[in-house]
């Protein structure tokens, strides 16, 4: 596979000032004043992107996420290290940052396109798609200052992801527009995927992830801990967040709790669609806790099926064993495997207490007609 | 590339697509190598920004004549009918200076700020930041070639024949203005970005400059016997604008010598250079201002990495 993107020993330095001084005279006078503090938003990264991968990046905020990515747009330009880049590069994020409001859409499209590196032959080319994407015929030749927020990055988006980018990154913009144009944005970015085209996604939304990308690296505070398939490295991510919950509790409540196993009575975890399901759920704690307990469900395509809660009764534990049990009525799932995550969180659901990533996994055999993931039981007949 | 999916049209791997690095310090031909292949993006910031200069005005692209034109009426009044300087045609030697001012003043005034005031698509855009300096030259020569323009025809309307064997040295000069005024701009805009008084600075410094200039005044006539008494002449044209200024004025205004229309008496109004002196010193100064623009880029180099901890 062609490597596309490949981070060298990346780190970048940012000077926050204090005492800002931009003057001249202040500079003169007080050429002492203020303190200059180093932050290091990113520390020595390393990794290479092959061509058709989509890498999603992850991290909670301020672990250098958007810094990586603005470094690899060429935005930031790293304090040491360098990055090498093959192809065309679109960037979706701050969109709509190079828009002159003065100018008409059409104006702008072909500045922002040239902004992006793109010819002026080329977007001609692509025009009447990127107004058809964007949905803002009529008004393509208005100025852009009399578009509303939503036409405005919905016109910004459309012109990236129709120059034809060889790599395409995504900063957390999904959330443009309305909610059938998002659904539009995903699958844009689906197919682009398809296509084998490279796709960096930087998000905190771990479905985000499971959905689009194949592998995903977990920062924190500027430092890559890991760099692998997507379950893999979110599972990292999930327990890192956790270990810093625990550095900010003083209870220190998450050492003390621990998921120890997920069993069923009979002992297998292969059902059939459409029986009935139940789990036990030990959990081994040194102190009385009262919180919530969280379940989800996840298709070995990272897709979430199901998440669902103790939905408002506390769960009590007590010091020692405890065993907690799911029930399931009947599982519509049609054939496959099925993932299972459980873990306990506070009552007000911030703060995880306990996390167990694939505790069981779930197999699930179906002989009917349907295909999917979930049986619906639809009934197709004339009338 | 077995594991990459081949559905859709993307099928062509990018095996032998050219790599563009990013990296703390690029050197200087990679640099430029970046500007050349940006230059689409140049020309549109230029017509952007001709264009949303006039876009709501009644007279739009007129005022870029306008107000030339009356700075040149209110100078002429005041030299040749108040003060009586006494030269003859002193409206044509006055324009053909005032067109190379305007270009150089205008380009550094619009450019010193331009960085700060684009510090919104500077942090969230890539690309060449010197770009944005060099739209706002490319910007004030598109308004220097309408002036130009002006110049000539008002030039040939008056019959005054410009010197035509000397027309060859001004491609030379024109492109020492272009790289002149872009070297400044580009280090000034970068300079802004840590030195907010550079603006302010510039504006107070271009009005010295410009009375440093032979713009309104003849250096020949005024400032050279003086000079030359200390043996100081050289100083004068460390002021690399000055050489073209006075290029300029020796095509349109031709004669280095004319009786003053006051006292009748002789007026040395430009230097009595031969053809062969004014091409040397235009090819030193082309020389020069190509290594000015190198040194800019690599000063505008060293600044951009901070840029946004300064923004």
């Amino acid at each position: 596979m062609t490597t596309v993107i490949d981070v060298q020993g990346v780190s970048k330095q940012f000077k926050i000032h204090h005492e800002r001084n931009q003057s001249l005279k202040e500079r003169l006078l007080h050429p002492r004043t203020g303190t200059t503090e180093v932050f290091h938003a990113l520390k020595n990264i390393n990794f290479t992107v092959g061509q058709g991968e989509a890498l999603g990046i992850v991290g909670h905020n301020g672990s250098g996420k958007s810094t990586l990515l603005k470094t690899i747009c060429g935005v930031l330009k790293p304090t040491a290290g360098e990055i090498r880049l093959r192809g065309s590069l679109a960037a979706l994020l701050e969109l709509g940052a190079g828009f002159q409001t003065e100018l008409s859409g059409r104006d702008n499209v072909y500045l922002y396109g040239s902004m992006l590196g793109f010819s002026r032959k080329m977007v001609d080319g692509i025009f009447d798609d990127i107004v058809a994407f964007s949905e803002i015929e009529h008004f393509i030749d208005t100025q852009v200052k009399f578009y509303s927020s939503g036409m405005y990055v919905r016109l910004a988006f459309a012109v990236a992801v129709n120059v034809d980018p060889d790599i395409l990154v995504v900063d957390e913009v999904l959330a443009v527009g309305d909610e059938r144009f998002q659904a539009k944005c995903v699958d844009r970015i689906q197919n682009f995927k398809d296509e084998g085209r490279t796709i960096l996604l930087v998000t905190h939304n771990a479905d985000q992830v499971r959905a689009l990308c194949d592998r995903a690296i977990v920062l924190d505070s500027g430092d890559m801990i890991a760099d692998g398939p997507t379950q893999e490295s979110l599972r990292i991510f999930r327990e890192h967040l956790m270990e810093d919950a625990i550095e900010h509790d003083s209870a220190r409540l998450q050492e003390t709790i621990n998921i120890d196993s997920v069993s069923t009575p009979s002992g297998s975890f292969e059902i059939k669609s459409g029986a009935a399901l139940h789990l036990d759920v030990t959990v081994s704690s040194q102190t009385a806790y009262s919180g919530n307990f969280v379940m989800e469900l996840f298709t070995r395509g990272g897709l979430l099926v199901s998440r669902s809660d103790a939905q408002g009764s506390p769960v009590n534990l007590l010091p020692g064993h405890n065993v907690i049990s799911i029930d399931l009525a009947q599982i519509p799932l049609l054939d496959g495997v099925y993932d299972l995550n459980v873990g306990i969180v506070d009552h007000r659901g911030h703060t995880v207490i306990a996390w167990s990533e694939q505790a069981a996994s779930i197999q699930v055999t179906y002989d009917g007609r349907e295909g999917g993931i979930v049986e619906l039981g639809a009934s197709i007949r004339q009338q | 590339m077995s594991d990459a999916p081949a559905a859709g049209p993307r099928h062509h791997s990018l095996d032998n697509t050219p790599v563009r690095v990013v990296s703390a310090r690029l050197n200087l031909p990679t640099r430029l190598k970046n500007l050349f292949s940006r230059r689409e993006l140049l020309v549109g910031l230029i017509s952007s920004d001709i264009r949303i200069k006039y876009k709501n005005s009644a007279l739009g692209l007129f005022w870029s004549m306008l107000s030339p034109a009356f700075t040149l009426a209110v100078y002429f009044l005041v030299f040749a009918e108040f003060l009586k300087n006494g030269i003859p045609n002193f409206v044509i030697y006055l324009f053909s200076g005032l067109v190379v001012w305007n270009m150089f003043q205008n380009s550094i005034n619009a450019a010193t700020g331009v960085i700060v005031d684009r510090a919104g698509l500077v942090k969230k855009v890539s690309f060449p930041r010197e770009i944005l300096a060099l739209s706002n030259v490319g910007a004030a020569a598109i308004y220097f070639v309408i002036q130009l323009g002006i110049l000539v025809v008002f030039v040939a309307a008056l019959g005054h024949a410009p010197a035509w064997r000397f027309i060859v040295i001004l491609p030379i000069s024109f492109a020492s203005l272009y790289l002149l005024t872009s070297a400044l701009a580009v280090v000034l805009s970068a300079v802004n970005v840590y030195l907010r008084d550079m603006k302010h600075l510039m504006e107070v410094l271009l009005q010295l400059w410009f009375w440093m200039t032979p713009v309104v005044y003849s250096y020949e006539n005024s400032i050279a016997p003086h000079l030359h008494a200390h043996g100081l002449n050289a100083l004068y044209f460390l002021n690399p604008v000055t050489l073209i200024v006075l290029t300029m004025q020796r095509v349109f205004y031709v004669s280095t010598v004319v009786h003053s229309t006051v006292t009748g008496a002789l007026l040395n109004i430009l230097p009595t250079w031969s053809f062969g002196m004014f091409l040397y010193l235009n090819l030193l100064l082309f020389v020069l201002t190509i290594l000015l623009f190198l040194i800019a880029e690599t000063i505008f180099g060293r600044l951009e990495g901070n840029f946004e901890s300064e923004l």
